[in-house]
């Protein structure tokens, strides 16, 4: 696998390229909108969430590779979730970025997204792989305030 | 092509194609060796000990700034204030002159290209004092029509400008906007970030009232800069901070503060950076600037030739050669600059992606970053070979995702 391949992966594109989560979705019940200042790009998130569960969730906006795929596996990966459950998962993502510890299993939980362990290395690509997951946390965090 | 890169051990030792000179350019030996002479053999502060080797740092540290003078014609010396760089320098003039200068319902008038750090304090002073901000926008050409002039009327207090654009390369008249600005009795700053280490600056030619620039950008190490400001200018502006070495006497509830230029250069000073940067200034001299703006040029225009062949890319630059200087902005279509830039640097190729802290200009164009390639002295055509080398790998590898 070549340093391409490593970062640039069918999935990463697939995602990236041709994204089925790139949709608005019927009657959200919140958004929010992530920026990157150093390249500004926007994604904008809408979810449904009802009792506690993530119902749906799509995107919308530019941005690279990275960004757009990391927002779709983030979605595939927490669709279907309770808001519990989506935020532990979240912080495990940002925690693999980060690179503090995070075990084997909890790696596993992330299903397709552990692809972006390879940007760990690359400070200045971690903010596109963790744009849409700050974005979401903030999104979740607010929904507990209200 | 040149001899140059021999001169920068860091581009001579390693296998990769520096083309980020915009962000800072690499170091020669003669300034690293400068820098370390200074704190192996006589680092200590300055203005205060009387022992040989303090009286050897100050000598070396006033010499840089009557070096710098020299070098922008700036003449009297006290003119020359450090600063840690452009950023600094243009804040300075901000909190010390232009924030006093702006009355409700003045204006202050810059170009659509100016970075973000001749941008905003202008920006934040215009919001305080109820004042205009107005901006001199680009034509096709991305250069600043004449007729843009007209903006800079009788209200204008204050103008900044950039010599050349960090995104677009583009070079500004700045003599006749000075000028202009001047038969309104404004004011102008002049961001020559961009121009110093790829042109010929004369203050007293320009007439600028300041000029600011980053050492880095022109070979010197991190963290020194220069503000130029006119002696009357400088003299009746307030101290920027206050502390050691910028007072005159100090009571328990007064101060007096020193003459120019220690007024404005409050604490330890950088002299190591100020050592480094009076040595770049030496190696910029030795090969003139005759010789870089042929060289320079050269490689731009043959970047552009070899790119413009390459019809999934699109350039930001000027068509008219002698409107460019060393930079070279583009994107590859369809593609996000951040992923260009990522696979650039897997074939040792590095380039700034984003948006160049140029969000307005950017915003004016109608694009969100672009790929940004620059050329220093150092740079050669076999560089050029390889950004394109690197450029069509990366359009290969996307072009299956590209719809």
């Amino acid at each position: 696998m070549d340093q391409f391949e490593q970062l640039y992966g069918e999935l990463i594109m697939e995602h990236a390229m041709n994204s089925h989560n790139k949709r608005g979705i019927n009657s959200p019940t919140c958004s929010s909108l992530g920026h990157n200042p150093s390249c500004g790009d926007k994604i904008s998130l809408e979810a449904k969430i009802e009792n506690g569960k993530i119902v749906d969730m799509g995107f919308s906006g530019e941005g690279c590779a990275i960004s757009q795929s990391s927002t779709s596996m983030m979605i595939d990966l927490l669709k279907g979730k309770s808001v519990d459950q989506a935020k532990q998962l979240i912080e495990i993502f940002l925690k693999m970025i980060k690179r503090e510890s995070v075990t084997q299993e909890e790696k596993k939980l992330l299903k397709n997204a552990r692809v972006f362990e390879n940007v760990s290395n690359m400070p200045s690509r971690a903010k596109c792989a963790t744009l849409s997951w700050h974005t979401l946390e903030d999104l979740l965090n607010k929904l507990n305030n209200n | 092509m040149n001899n140059f890169k021999k001169d920068f051990p860091l581009l001579a030792s390693q296998d990769i194609v520096y083309l980020d000179s915009a962000a800072t350019t690499q170091k020669p030996q003669c300034v690293i060796d400068a820098v370390n002479n200074f704190y192996k053999s006589f680092n200590s502060n300055i203005h205060s000990g009387v022992y040989t080797i303090s009286e050897k740092a100050t000598t070396a540290y006033e010499d840089a700034r009557q070096k710098v003078a020299s070098f922008i014609n700036a003449g009297d010396p006290s003119q020359i204030i450090f600063t840690k760089g452009t950023t600094e320098s243009t804040n300075l003039v901000a909190s010390c002159f232009v924030q006093d200068l702006i009355k409700n319902g003045d204006k202050i008038v810059i170009s659509i290209m100016e970075h973000h750090s001749n941008l905003v304090p202008w920006q934040q002073i215009a919001q305080q004092k109820h004042a205009t901000l107005e901006y001199l926008y680009l034509n096709d050409n991305y250069e600043i029509d004449k007729k843009e002039l007209n903006k800079i009327d009788k209200n204008t207090k204050f103008v900044a400008i950039t010599m050349v654009s960090n995104v677009l390369g583009t070079v500004v008249d700045v003599k006749n906007i000075i000028k202009k600005a001047h038969s309104v009795g404004a004011v102008v700053l002049v961001d020559a970030a961009q121009a110093i280490a790829h042109k010929q600056i004369d203050v007293k030619d320009l007439d600028a009232d300041f000029l600011a620039f980053s050492g880095h950008k022109i070979y010197a190490p991190l963290g020194i800069g220069v503000l130029f400001g006119k002696k009357q200018l400088l003299e009746k502006m307030r101290p920027y901070m206050f502390g050691g070495h910028m007072i005159e006497y100090v009571n328990e509830q007064s101060t007096t503060f020193a003459p120019l230029p220690n007024k404005f250069e409050a604490g330890t000073q950088n002299v190591g950076g100020a050592v480094g940067l009076a040595a770049a200034l030496d190696y910029v001299n030795k090969i003139g600037y005759k010789q870089i703006e042929t060289i320079e040029s050269e490689l731009v225009n043959y970047a552009l030739s070899k790119i413009n062949k390459l019809p999934y890319v699109k350039a930001y630059i000027s068509p008219n050669k002698n409107s460019r200087s060393g930079v070279l902005s583009f994107n590859i279509v369809g593609l996000h600059p951040h992923d260009v830039a990522t696979v650039l640097n897997t074939q040792n190729v590095c380039v700034r992606s984003g948006n160049h802290c140029a969000q307005p200009l950017l915003s004016y164009l109608g694009i969100n970053s672009t790929v940004r390639a620059s050329f220093a002295i150092y740079n050669t055509k076999e560089d050029v070979d390889k950004l394109v080398e690197a450029i069509e790998y990366t359009f290969d590898k996307f072009k299956k995702y590209l719809r």
